[in-house]
Order: structure tokens, then sequence, then C-alpha cells
């Protein structure tokens, strides 16, 4: 009978071998999560691709095939100034991919929150340090393979002004460094404080309003500047354009 | 009786498990009978790149040079990194003033040789590429040269079993990812170290100069030194030559700035005998024609290198000991060494 307990204990031992085992989690009695939710938005119409039309400052009227934007760096402040920084924090907030535009911070410690900050782009440092992966991967077509560096906003579309072939209007804003660096950052304050809580999962939604790249303070006339992809003024331009594009509508 | 039948289903049991940790041989990586460590040679300075997240295998070098040489990497599986990198041309490619792609497509520069790339602080001539990580990928998407998609590469590696178990064999699991791809191909570009010259030899104190040709190391550092700088003979750094301008900015292409027009990297002086023709661009096809550029061909332009400003004076006599010398340059061994060859 012994022996016969011996030798199950070791072939049980041989199964488990081979399986990797995972260190227990942390006890995270004191931290909890968060969703942060993107909407895009032209004005006041919900951001529909391909079809719908719109109008920027100019007068310009275009529709959107492509809009792509890295959201980066995310943190979390309480009003006593404490922060959480999110560890691995690149989101590419895609509008063709419905998954993309939500995410789940979690490991956040508890507490009431006031605002969030984060970069519209990739760090300098990722644009500067090899091969990534996830979000940085550049399969996702958000990187400038003979000039290394990432895209950090793409916008693509047509517009009956566009003197471009196809009538296209093309950005793709890059940019990691010096003068031509395109990385911003945005930080928004929550209309009704976060409250961080084990058990809950409150949304943060974010609205981002696409008219902001055409506008204030850099209007874009389409016929005068369709394609712009090559590092320079033109894309710092429309950075400072849409850096103040986000802003907290709600948290529900 | 029931206690040997007990032991025999459980030693099948054990065996079965412990057979299940390892791989098939038959999909065991091709070679690995050869030394593939990174070995930083006497008197160089470190690497730029130390393979530090990116750790060097056996497993891991096999899977680069297989991916170095397949040309799925292509769209139409045409062309591979060393259609336009062959080996015996140290990594260049011969006859080729200009690399050639897929459908027969020319590029408008000249391949540069491949090796000791670990200590570059950019890649291409024009340095647009700022990691060595970043450098696989640039051919491959570039419509000249491979013209291929990322997914469409992972797609034909994962169609190919024993690729997924290179892959496993190299990082642990069968995913193949751009991440990977990229790491891999590194693993082997990034190892390949040329330092086996007579110039190594002599600084190694196992071969002496000639008379001509230690007449002409003096030349050299005389008159070379300052851009092709010992012992890797590049600084690195981009500077106009004084070649006939043509539409192609260099450095300017990527940084946008008008005091890098027609600035290219200086090319390391090694394995010159291989890697003819010469420039950027490929357009001089001798080592003596290019001495003639620097002697009576400069170009005048406002963004030419201060120190080609008066040209370089050589005598007849100058000029053949500095061939001499450049020849000592020339690593046989390199050009010949089995762990860079497709297996």
């Amino acid at each position: 009978m012994k022996s016969k307990i011996i030798l199950i204990v070791i072939v049980a031992t041989s199964l488990f071998s081979c399986i990797k085992k995972d260190d227990p989690a942390p006890p995270s009695a004191t931290n909890a999560s968060t969703k942060i939710t993107f909407q895009n938005f032209v004005g006041t119409k919900p951001l529909v691709l391909n079809t719908e039309w719109y109008t920027n400052a100019n007068g310009d009227s275009f529709k959107v095939s492509t809009y792509k934007y890295y959201i980066t760096n995310i943190k979390l402040a309480k009003a006593d100034g404490s922060v959480y920084t999110e560890t691995e924090s690149y989101h590419l907030i895609n509008e063709a991919e419905a998954s993309t535009k939500f995410f789940v911070m979690g490991n956040i410690p508890e507490g009431n929150y006031t605002s969030i900050s984060f970069l519209i782009g990739v760090d300098s440092t990722r644009n500067t340090t090899g091969a990534q992966t996830g979000a940085l991967d550049p399969i996702n077509g958000m990187f400038w393979t003979w000039n290394s560096g990432y895209i950090m906003a793409k916008f693509e579309g047509t517009s009956p002004q566009s003197t471009a072939s196809g009538k296209s209007i093309i950005y793709h804003v890059g940019g990691f460094s010096g003068l031509t660096s395109v990385i911003r950052a945005a930080t928004l304050s929550f209309p009704t404080t976060l409250v961080v809580k084990a058990g809950t999962t409150p949304n943060i939604h974010i609205y981002g309003d696409v008219a902001e790249w055409f506008g204030f303070p850099n209007v874009i006339d389409f016929s005068q500047k369709p394609v712009l992809m090559t590092l320079g003024k033109d894309l710092v331009n429309l950075a400072d354009n849409y850096q103040d594009m986000f802003k907290v509508s709600h948290i529900d | 009786m029931k206690n040997s039948f007990s032991l025999f289903i459980f030693l099948l049991v054990l065996v079965c498990n412990l057979w299940s940790c390892h791989t098939d041989p038959l999909l065991q990586p091709i070679s690995k009978n050869t030394d593939i460590s990174f070995v930083q040679p006497t008197n160089w300075p470190a690497p730029n790149y130390n393979f530090q997240n990116n750790t060097l295998t056996p497993d891991g070098f096999a899977l680069g040079r297989r991916l170095f040489y397949d040309t799925r990497l292509s769209i139409d599986n045409t062309v591979a990194c060393a259609s336009c990198h062959e080996q015996s041309t140290a990594f260049a490619q011969i006859d080729h003033p200009t690399s050639h792609g897929v459908r027969n497509q020319l590029g408008n520069r000249n391949s540069p040789a491949l090796f000791n790339l670990a200590w570059h602080t950019s890649f291409f001539w024009d340095g647009g590429v700022n990691h060595i990580e970043n450098q696989p990928i640039a051919p491959i998407m570039n419509p000249v040269e491979m013209d291929e998609s990322l997914p469409n590469v992972i797609a034909k590696l994962n169609a190919d079993l024993s690729y997924r178990q290179q892959f496993k064999n190299a990082f642990g699991t069968e995913e193949i990812n751009t991440q990977r791809l990229q790491k891999a191909i590194v693993q082997f570009m990034g190892a390949i170290v040329s330092n086996q010259s007579k110039y190594d030899q002599v600084k190694n104190g196992k071969a002496s100069f000639t008379a001509d040709e230690q007449a002409g190391y003096v030349l050299f550092q005389q008159k070379c030194n300052t851009c092709h700088a010992e012992p890797l003979f590049t600084d690195f750094s981009f500077r106009n030559n004084g070649m006939p301008i043509t539409l192609d900015s260099g450095r300017a292409h990527i940084t946008g700035l008008a005091s890098d027009r027609f600035k290219f990297k200086v090319p390391s002086l090694r394995n010159l005998y291989f890697t003819k023709p010469y420039m950027h661009n490929g357009s001089i096809a001798t080592l003596d024609a290019v001495l003639d550029h620097y002697m009576s061909g400069i170009v005048q332009s406002s963004t030419l290198d201060p120190s080609l400003q008066n040209q370089i004076t050589l005598s007849a006599a100058d000029k053949s000991k500095l061939i001499a010398f450049l020849n000592t340059l020339n690593d046989y061994e390199f050009v010949k060494d089995i762990r860079f060859k497709k297996q």
C-alpha cells in the first residue's frame, strides 16, 4: 500500500515536472483597477470611418478612413499629489478596431484620484532602444522603418479640396527628438472624483476631437497641405493642434 | 506479477514525460558545432551593441542565419538579405553599383558590407536607422528591395513547422513575431566580426608589415585616419567627401537639415579588396580610382568636409604604398568563415 502511494507521488511529480509554475499573485488588498475608454468625435459628431462627411476649420469637407494614435506613460494623480504610474504603459488606439478603444489598468492603489496625464505618442526611449512588441510592434503600421521612429498619430482620408492623387489627405505625425519632436503631454482633470476601490472598476470616458488637428492654432488648408509625413515644422504644427484634443467627459 | 506490471506502467509514464521535455532530434538546429560567442577583440573599443537584451545563443544565431539566407522574406520569394550581402564579398554585393531588389528593381545606393556591425551607432548610408534591431525590417519593407509586409513574412514563417521549432529553440516558445524576427536576425548579423586581417595580425604581434605597407600605414595615419579611424576604420560620422552631386541628399533625407546635404556615413576600409565598387552609389570601380578622386576629383560644395577642402596630396609612389597598406585590411578568413555560410 505504502509503495503504491510513493508510486503515485512519483508519477504525479513527473507529470508536473514540465509545467511551468507561475509565482502566486501578490496580495492586492489595497490595489484595484479602472477602465479607460476613448471615444473619437469630429466636433460634436461621433467619428464614423469611411462614410460620414465632416468640415474642417478652413471650410474644407473631408471623410476619414484611418485614425490611430498612441497613448502612453499614463499616470493618475490624487489631490495630495501622489501618483500612480502604469507599468509598460503603451496603448495604440485604432478607430477601426473597437477592442483597442478601451483598456483596464490594474494594480492601482485604492483612493480618490483627480486627474490623468499621458503622452500622445511614444517616448523617445522606446524610439531608440531596438525591437519592441505589443502595441509598439512595427506590424501595427505605426513605425517608420527607413528613418527610425514611431508614427505617433496617423490620419488618412479624402477631401474634394485635396490636390493629392485620389483626393487623399494623409498625415503621419512622427518625430521624437529636438525641434522635430511631436511627443505631446496631456493632463486632464476629472469632472468628478475617480474612486478606485477593490471590487469596482470605474470607467474614465475620454473624448477626442479630430477637428482639433486642423484648427487652432495652425489652420490646415487641404488644398495646400494634403499630405504631410516628413519630419519637420508641418508635423510639429499638427501636434501643437491636436495636443488639446482630449477631455474627460465623465466617469461612470 | 501485478507489482511488476505497475512498475512497467510507472516507468512508461515516467519515460514519456521525460521525453516530452525534449525536442524531436530531427528538428534540432542544423549545426551546433561552431563557437559563436561574441568576443571583443583586443585593443578594440567596447561594442555599441552587446546583446544585453538579446542573449546570443547557438540556436538564436542559427535561426538568424537561416532567416538571413531565406528568400521568403521578400514578396515574391526571390530576394534574401544574402542576395545583396554575399559572404564572399564581405557581405557586400560585387559588380552591382546599386542594390538589386525584387522585380529587377535597382536601388539608388551601394549595398554596404556587413561586418563589425555591433560597433555601429547607426545603419544605412544615411544613418536613418538608429538601432541594429530595427535594421532588418527596413529592407524587408522597402519597395525596391524586398517589398514584403511583416504580416506576410510572419505568416510564411509560421507555415513552416521547422521555423516554429527553431523559434522555440531560440526564444522558448513557438511564437513568431516581429520582435523575435528582428532579434534573431541580429544574433547572426551582429555577431559577424572581421578582425583577422594582416593589420590585426601585425597589431597583435603575429606578423609584420613589409616596408611599403609600413610606409603606407604612416601615410594613412597622416591623411585618412581622421575619418577612417582605427581600429574599425570608420568614425561612424556623416561627411560629404566631394563626390559629384546627385539627387540623393544623403543624411539630410533623414534630418531635414540643409547642413547635412550630400553627407553619407563614413564606411570602414576593412575588406576593401572584396567590396568594390566603392562609394555610396557604387560609382567608383577601383581602389586606384578612389584615391584619384581624393587627389584630384573633389567637387566643392557648401557641405564638403573641411578636411577635404584642399584635396589629398599623394605622389605616385605614395599612392602605391597606401594601397599596399589598405590591402592589409582584407580578412581572408572572414569571407570563408564556415559559421557565416548558408547551412
